[in-house]
């Protein structure tokens, strides 16, 4: 399935969002997702089907002014 | 001890966490400063990369609050979906929200803070909003829920500092019950100690402390100044005359001629 995480065009075997962040190595409850612009907290993120052309954005926490 | 919405905070400084030559400098002008609260915010994680594991473990062993923004965002949706994210990741209903209008002053898009300030109010956020220091629209962010202010005083890392004191009265005259935060724009220990001396509860600074050639010891000059002005605030400040009033008193004067 082709995907676009954080602005990048991949294609993956994921499924759902956890498998998703598996798959690419992402780990840590300091993560933040969201899917076409919408947020999908830590505890959706299992149950949460991915579609094809879906973007997704993942997070951390960073420095801020 | 100063009241932020039912927390006491130690600091009346409220210190951003960007721009630092090293995280170990970071760290040191955080406790330079005595701060109680920093702002953190959200950015892009690359596969595999541990950057914000590494950055949320060095805030969090400082033991101090934090209050997350959503710098970057332009649009309504955009702040509205980076405070939920934010909310989850530091566990916390602070948010301090940017909707930026202008990308060359990083002006707030007013219009669209007051309508983001609005739909995170309901949704339980205590929202802090980076605005103007346009009264107007202070009066409608305080109808769409928001219970402080954080006016700029000149454009972010402009290090101007107050440009307008003007507004900047006006604000404080018109909510003597609401917390005022000048956010952006101070350059100096004394354009911090401007504004306390104003009566503001308080202010947040990043630019002026970080990018300092000291920033540990500009973390405890800018903490020294945020004190001084608060308490000369509290002490009565001498309205300004335009004649001499000797300082030293005339009667018993000594006369030699």
């Amino acid at each position: 399935m082709k995907l676009i995480v954080n602005g990048e065009a991949l294609e993956v075997e994921a499924t759902t969002l956890e498998a998703l962040l598996k798959e690419l190595d992402y780990e840590g409850g300091w993560l933040a997702t969201a899917l076409n612009g919408d947020v999908v907290p830590a505890a959706g993120r299992a149950e949460f089907r991915l579609s094809e052309g879906d973007r997704i954005e993942i997070l951390s926490p960073m420095q801020g002014g | 001890m100063f009241d932020l919405l039912g927390t006491k905070l130690a600091s009346r400084l409220l210190l951003g966490t960007a721009r630092y030559p090293s995280p170990a400098i970071l760290a040191d002008a955080v406790r330079a400063s005595g701060t109680s609260v920093v702002t953190v915010s959200l950015r892009r994680e690359m596969a595999g990369g541990r950057a914000g594991e590494q950055f949320w473990s060095l805030i969090r062993s400082l033991g101090v609050r934090v209050l997350p923004n959503t710098a970057g965002c332009h649009s309504v949706k955009e702040a509205v979906t980076t405070a939920k994210m934010a909310r989850e990741v530091f566990g916390t209903s602070w948010i301090k929200l940017e909707v930026i209008g202008n990308h060359d002053t990083l002006q707030p898009d007013v219009f669209g803070l007051v309508e983001a300030a609005r739909i995170l109010c309901q949704d339980g956020f205590s929202v802090f909003p980076y605005t103007t220091d346009d009264l107007v629209v202070a009066e409608r962010l305080l109808e769409a829920g928001c219970k402080v202010l954080m006016p700029w005083c000149a454009p972010i890392g402009s290090a101007l500092g107050p440009v307008n004191i003007m507004a900047l009265r006006s604000l404080r005259g018109h909510f003597p019950d609401v917390p005022l935060i000048v956010d952006a724009g101070l350059g100096r220990p004394s354009h911090a100690a401007t504004v306390m001396e104003l009566g503001f509860d308080a202010v947040l600074l990043n630019t002026a402390v970080a990018k300092a050639a000291d920033p540990v010891g500009m973390a405890r000059a800018f903490s020294k100044a945020v004190d001084a002005g608060r308490e000369a605030y509290g002490s009565g400040l001498l309205e300004p005359r335009d004649v001499a009033v000797p300082s030293t008193p005339t009667i018993g004067r000594a006369v030699f001629s």
